[in-house]
């Protein structure tokens, strides 16, 4: 099972000392904290792609590119990159090109984002939000697996012999995860291509989540991929821990009440018995993520949200630390013991290639004037 | 004798509210209209007021939870409903408001509905025509002809037809005859029956 992080990448002021960040350090801090999950033993860092403040990750493969050069063993994802108001060509191009700088050691999530103007200010309508995300997505798995395509869709304007590049990393595309928290569509989406599935499940009950993975997994079935205990299923999740629970809630409450998601609303304590929201000891945090899988079944990856809200960075390092030493390695031994052999591990880039092989994928031009090819004269 | 279950949803304020008064009289006469029919009525009352920080709580996370969550569910799965709000400022109160933005779309499509409302004086009763009306039909709810209005003065008023007591019979009326002739609402699941997705990728 993979353990990891997803960051939001918001600017928000500190509620105890008034202090916001700028733009500049958000985005240091970002890096640092994405050496600090390999540090701590984590598999995977995740970045969402906002185009409006208060939020810094506009441009997602930048930052995961320059996060890849300074670590060696970390998952770079998304969560989530818009597939809705984002070229497909681009995606195509942006992720093929991560793909090869990291050595395969990515993967990415569609969404189609949370704030409504995105749509008009990338040219696209908000109503069309799952047919964008359809058609899109369509036509990047095209790009991915096809050398030359030719397409026409509603939303882009036609391909006539366009071949995307790079070619994925040994003819192998990166591998693609959706997130939805509530559009049947997306989980039917995900189930049809044999695809893995998300769920953002924080600020949302179990039983809202539950609903979406279980129809995923039934569809995942009914298109042929598998047993449905056998689709790629993948879980938010939010914590905050001290060594003594009243610490802990002591030290976050004032976080929580001015969050910019959920503040000035529920209790933390309401909000902690709704939500997956746990705000404790290391070891309640084990309790309460160790029983994820009896709501969703075994599943194959849990990311953390840990630097929302104006957390300063030393907390959110802190965090990674306690996370990653005391909580992750006891939620890996209690799922690598509860769960049957017959469900898979997610999908690496090294687990692919050694099932289908290794082929070089380049497409090499046609001369202009020979007519011959780059390598039809070596 | 079939069953029909009728949620009452009253935002008054005060205890004792001349609005849950009202939505108690509209009740009891759409059970008697409904018996006349021949159907048995199951009332269950949603007092707004007992539901306030959850109605907060959900504009901001965007779920319902605990009594909440029961409420809306019995709302959605009605027969028929009552709805009857104080007037605060020339409208529905705001609280009365905020119960019906968090309703789940299309879930009271086609569903018979009894409007009412209560102010200190009948200068205000278009509200139920102007404020009510609109917003329920928004909702692709089927709203009785009558809506019953009750100021403070007809709390003292005459039993006689032109009264409170007559405009409640009539609209009790209205509503059973509209609940008994409804067909069961029928209720899509889209996670139980999702849209098959060659659908989906051929435009449908």
């Amino acid at each position: 099972m993979q353990f990891g992080i997803f960051t939001v990448g918001d600017v928000t002021t500190d509620p105890t000392t008034g202090t916001t960040p700028t733009e500049h350090e958000r985005i240091k801090n970002t890096i640092a904290i994405a050496r600090k999950v390999e540090e701590v033993g984590l598999d995977v860092f995740a970045t969402g792609e906002h185009h409006n403040p208060p939020f810094v990750p506009s441009s997602p493969t930048t930052t995961l590119a320059f996060i890849a050069a300074q670590t060696e063993r970390i998952i770079l994802s998304t969560s989530t990159t818009l597939i809705t108001t984002n070229d497909p060509v681009k995606i195509a191009e942006d992720y093929a090109t991560l793909q090869h700088l990291t050595d395969g050691r990515m993967d990415l999530m569609m969404g189609r984002g949370n704030t409504g103007p995105v749509y008009p200010w990338f040219g696209k309508d908000i109503r069309d939000g799952i047919s964008l995300a359809v058609e899109n997505y369509a036509l990047l798995r095209r790009l991915w697996t096809e050398d030359v395509v030719t397409w026409e869709g509603k939303h882009r304007t036609p391909l006539q012999s366009f071949t995307a590049t790079p070619r994925p990393l040994d003819g192998i595309p990166p591998f693609v995860w959706h997130g939805s928290i509530r559009s049947p569509e997306i989980a039917e989406q995900a189930a049809y291509y044999g695809d893995g599935f998300f769920h953002n499940n924080i600020f949302w009950p179990m039983s809202h989540t539950r609903q979406m993975v279980q129809l995923y997994r039934r569809r995942f079935e009914h298109y042929g991929h598998g047993q449905a205990d056998q689709a790629i299923v993948g879980l938010g999740g939010q914590v905050f821990m001290r060594k003594n629970s009243q610490d802990a809630v002591r030290e976050f409450r004032p976080y929580f009440d001015n969050a910019p998601v959920y503040g000035h609303g529920p209790s933390l304590e309401d909000f902690s018995r709704e939500t997956p929201l746990t705000v404790g000891s290391p070891q309640q945090v084990i309790d309460r993520y160790a029983a994820m899988a009896d709501h969703v079944g075994d599943y194959q990856r849990q990311l953390f949200l840990m630097d929302h809200a104006g957390l300063p960075l030393e907390t959110v390092l802190e965090q990674l630390e306690i996370l990653g030493g005391e909580v992750v390695p006891e939620l890996r031994r209690i799922a690598a013991a509860r769960r049957p052999s017959h469900v898979p591990d997610a999908p690496t880039h090294a687990a692919r290639l050694a099932t289908s092989g290794a082929r070089d994928a380049t497409v090499h031009a046609v001369d202009a004037v020979t007519g011959s090819m780059a390598e039809e004269g070596r | 004798m079939t069953r029909q279950s009728i949620v009452v949803v009253s935002a008054g304020l005060g205890q004792p509210s001349s609005t849950r008064l009202l939505a108690e009289r509209l009740a009891a006469a759409s059970s008697d209209a409904l018996l006349e029919q021949g159907q048995e009525t199951e009332v269950r009352f949603v007092d707004l007021r007992d539901h306030a920080h959850a109605l907060a709580d959900t504009l901001l996370t965007g779920f319902a939870t605990g009594d909440l969550r029961e409420a809306l569910d019995a709302l959605y799965a009605a027969d028929g409903v009552i709805a009857v709000t104080p007037v605060f400022q020339a409208s529905f109160s705001g609280l009365f408001k905020t119960f019906f933005d968090v309703v789940e779309d299309g879930a009271l499509k086609g569903m018979p509905v009894l409007l009412a409302a209560t102010a200190g004086t009948a200068r205000h009763s278009l509200v139920l025509e102007h404020a009510l009306r609109p917003m329920f039909a928004y909702l692709k709810a089927s709203s009785v002809p009558t809506a019953v209005f009750a100021a403070s003065e007809d709390w003292g008023g005459t039993t006689a037809d032109q009264g409170l007591a007559g405009r409640i019979e009539v609209a009790a009326e209205e509503l059973a005859a509209m609940v008994a002739g409804t067909a069961a609402r029928a209720v899509t699941d889209p996670f139980a029956d999702p849209v098959p997705f060659e659908r989906l990728l051929s435009g449908g």
